[in-house]
């Protein structure tokens, strides 16, 4: 990523002066979000009472962790060229499926509702790929119809259980480090490595950036593509389950609600271009967090809410102005 | 024609970081002259040009336009002073009109503010019948040749009252006929004291319509002679800056190479394909070099395509190997040792961001990996023995395809082909927009590949190109075989006569009775 590349500037005559500094195009790309949060958390450190203690740490990684997994499978599709709005009612269907399985075995209640999210993702694949309908259209009518399969079938109601095993998921901790976070560093991880050592990740690349050449290249398009919409599928049921697991209760009008739109803004905030190309998984994780940085250095500075939502805008459209700066 | 200066650009300089791209480079352009800019890829002709219409400034250098010392910030300005560009890939907006296209951002408006449409398609029927052109303005400019797009970014030009139209290989896309038209319009260009910058690599077009040629070559600037005093050889060996002997080397046709007691490897019996293949039979022996002639839209790419597995055929047989076989997608001819290295570099070639380690490794990056992991060690042992080989020009394998220039881009595609060890190479007319230098350097790999075993199937819109390249040539019409020559009788009139004389032939059948021929 940080490989310096001279002759980029020949296609974009208005960097040039950017060249005389030593940072480059790709090296802001990389840096200037951890540097953001590193900024925002000094100004904390020093302005914020008790932000310090590690459970604020933990909290707010807690609190993005979710947003994260869901924004990593997003990251995927956008890589492709595509999108999938149907993360968020996904991950309602998760839930409700998941109290459905409640009587079983936790590994039961997993599976059952990886596979059940899984078939979601393989339908909108499917047919984005084959029928070769738009995405954003696919998953739109994805997104409006399985919310309502999730009301549908829990008649509307917040369907709460106890059951630990479960809600260990969601509240548990290991060696202090709650268990959504430990998940979400996992997947990144594995994101990352099939992103940037396998086949498979270099497939993706070569599909978002240029599609045509790749499938004449002998790539299975097809294939991959269906695969992608799978993989997000499973990861808003993982944040489905999580949260689930946290309120120790399945409301299928509430949960999930927006969360695609945080993943796509954490997605371009982390540097993936919204027309397909390389995926930059750990941009889209720290894209997560630094949202979650933002909501928290509000909330607890008691700046109201409708505050951080603009701030979060602005850093959005910035992102988006780096972007086409180095594109 | 007068000899009143337009245009002077003088000791250009402009340095990239890292890369010093024009070193002090003169351009003298006349009055209604058509000057030729010639130069290898890389040589610093997109620069300059790109410096003359705004969108690179110079470090050094002075720019005079009609005695006035200008510099354009932005290609707008440049567009005011007069000055247009045709780009090679026409840049119009298909589904507006040609009105509309003509004519966006300057709409002629009525007195309450809307556009007044009456006035625009008249306006634009006028500027285009001044070019000897007549269409309906009206219908979008996709339902139309890309000539007569070009046509109409033409107009766009002359409608801006430009002084001076820069024309950046506008022929590429064209096929013989309408190269005729572009020409004409060229000419009345001419007449109207309109001067014309025309960037191409095809020699026979720059000495048919212009008048002076000006030479580059790594940046720097060689000469500017008329072109009647610079014969083709010469012209070849400045460019590349050798001999003249050596230019001529370069120019020398193939000797045709009877195959016809090899193994067939591939053979195609009235194969058929939608509307653009109605009838296509032939064999491709081991290590042949087959050429593909035919006009624009007789089914060349079409057929080559059913071969390379991207479109299944409608009917007809298909051997490969002595296994009858219809190919499902082009991983499966991959996997099968069939390659295709399609016309469109830029759309179906190159994954523009990618490094050129990763094009080339991109069609079988599987040998590559093992368990899905791909190994950077296997990867760069192989890309940089391609580097070396194909002689692609760059400081490593890690630089992006998309900052390469076109024949080194093509040269990455074709190692990406050859790296997958084919059995059949199908090259698409592997040298379009390829400067002198690169392409002597493909004709060269083709005929060491074919001596290696190698079947390559040669489709060139260029007769010269497969005449030099090929051992045999089929000539195609209208989706259907309809001659062959092979050695001696290999002559750009040959394949003239077989296309037109058939022509006439097939057009009295009305083209739809294909058994008539049998």
């Amino acid at each position: 990523m940080q490989e310096s590349n001279v002759k980029t500037t020949q296609i974009n005559p208005h960097l040039e002066k950017k060249f005389r500094y030593p940072l480059n195009g790709e090296m802001v790309k990389s840096f200037s979000l951890p540097i953001v949060i590193l900024i925002l958390f000094l100004f904390n450190s020093i302005f914020t009472d008790n932000f310090l203690a590690a459970t604020t740490m933990w909290n707010i990684l807690l609190h993005v962790s979710t947003t994260a997994l869901v924004a990593i499978g997003m990251t995927l599709v956008i890589a492709t060229g595509g999108i999938d709005l149907s993360v968020g009612a996904v991950m309602a269907i998760g839930a409700v499926v998941s109290t459905f399985l409640l009587d079983y075995n936790i590994f039961v209640i997993i599976l059952g509702t990886i596979i059940i999210c899984a078939l979601i993702g393989l339908f909108n694949g499917a047919i984005i790929s084959y029928i070769g309908v738009q995405p954003i259209v696919v998953t739109l009518a994805i997104m409006i119809a399985g919310r309502g399969i999730a009301q549908v079938l829990t008649d509307g109601y917040l369907v709460s259980f106890s059951n630990p095993s479960y809600e260990w998921i969601g509240k548990g901790k290991i060696m202090e480090i709650p268990v959504p976070v430990i998940l979400m560093f996992l997947v990144a991880i594995t994101a990352f490595i099939i992103i940037r050592y396998m086949t498979f990740g270099r497939y993706i690349e070569a599909i978002g950036d240029n599609e045509q050449a790749a499938e004449l290249a002998g790539i299975n398009v097809k294939k991959i593509k269906m695969i992608v919409y799978i993989a997000a599928a499973v990861l808003a049921a993982l944040a489905g389950m999580i949260e689930t697991a946290r309120m120790a209760a399945a409301d299928a009008t509430r949960i999930g609600e927006l969360i695609e739109l945080d993943a796509i803004a954490a997605v371009v905030v982390g540097g993936t271009l919204m027309t397909g190309g390389k995926p930059f998984i750990w941009g889209t994780v720290f894209g997560a967090i630094l949202m979650g940085i933002i909501s928290t250095t509000f909330n607890m500075n008691n700046i109201p809410y409708s505050y951080s939502l603009i701030i979060k805008a602005v850093i959005i459209v910035g992102a988006i102005y780096l972007q086409r700066a180095n594109k | 024609m007068g000899t009143e200066q337009l245009l002077k650009m003088e000791n250009i300089v402009k340095t990239f970081p890292g890369v010093k791209a024009l070193k002090g480079v003169e351009l003298e352009i006349n009055k209604g002259e058509v000057h030729a800019l010639m130069g290898e890829n890389g040589a610093g002709k997109s620069t300059l040009i790109k410096i003359l219409t705004g969108v690179y400034h110079h470090n050094e250098g002075s720019i005079l336009l009609d005695g006035q010392n200008v510099t354009f910030k932005t290609p707008i300005e440049a567009q005011l002073a007069g000055i247009s560009t045709i780009y090679q890939e026409v840049s119009l907006i298909p589904y507006l009109s040609v009105t509309e296209n003509i004519f966006v951002g300057r709409e002629p408006k009525t007195r309450i503010g809307t556009i007044d449409w009456k006035k625009a398609h008249k306006d634009a029927a006028e500027v285009l019948n001044n070019m000897g052109i007549s269409i309906d303005v009206k219908k979008p400019v996709n339902t139309y040749s890309t000539a007569l797009q070009q046509m109409v970014s033409i107009a766009r030009a002359i409608s801006m009252k430009a002084k001076l139209v820069v024309m950046d290989e506008p022929t590429s896309s064209l096929d013989d006929k309408e190269v005729e038209v572009l020409f004409n319009v060229i000419q009345k260009l001419k007449q109207e004291n309109v001067s014309i910058i025309f960037v191409s690599h095809r020699l026979d077009e720059i000495y048919k319509v212009c008048d002076r040629i000006t030479i580059l070559r790594d940046g720097s600037f060689v000469g500017t002679w008329p072109i009647s005093e610079l014969s083709q050889n010469q012209l070849i060996a400045s460019m590349i800056g050798k001999s003249e002997t050596e230019a001529a080397q370069l120019m020398k046709m193939k000797e045709a190479v009877n195959k016809s007691d090899e193994k067939i490897v591939i053979s195609l019996k009235n194969v058929k394909q939608g509307t653009r293949v109605t009838d296509v039979s032939f064999e491709l022996r081991k290590g042949e070099v087959l050429g593909l002639a035919g006009l624009l839209g007789s089914g060349r790419t079409e057929t080559a395509k059913v071969i390379a597995g991207v479109s299944s055929p409608d009917g007809g047989k298909l051997t490969y190997q002595e296994n009858e076989i219809q190919f499902q997608s082009p991983g499966h001819a991959i996997k099968s040792g069939v390659a295709m290295c399609t016309e469109n570099r830029k759309t179906e070639g190159i994954i523009p961001n990618m490094s050129i380690r990763e094009n080339i490794t991109l069609a079988n990056l599987k040998d590559f990996s093992t368990f899905g992991f791909v190994s950077k060690k296997k990867q760069d042992k192989v890309v940089n023995e391609f580097i070396k080989r194909m002689g692609i020009k760059t400081p490593n394998a890690e630089q992006k395809i998309k900052n390469l220039s076109g024949g080194n881009q093509q040269k990455v595609l074709l190692a990406r082909w050859l790296a997958l060890n084919p059995s059949l190479l199908i090259l698409d007319e592997p040298t379009r927009g390829i400067d002198v230098g690169a392409k002597s350097e493909i004709h060269s790999l083709i005929d060491e590949l074919s001596k290696e075993g190698l079947s390559i199937l040669l489709i060139s819109s260029e007769f010269d190109e497969l005449i030099h390249n090929s051992d045999r040539i089929i000539v195609l019409r209208e989706g259907r075989k309809i001659g062959e020559l092979t050695g001696e009788k290999r002559t750009q009139d040959n394949i003239m006569k077989v296309i037109v004389e058939n022509g006439h032939s097939s057009e009295s059948y009305g083209g739809e009775d294909q058994y008539a021929r049998i």
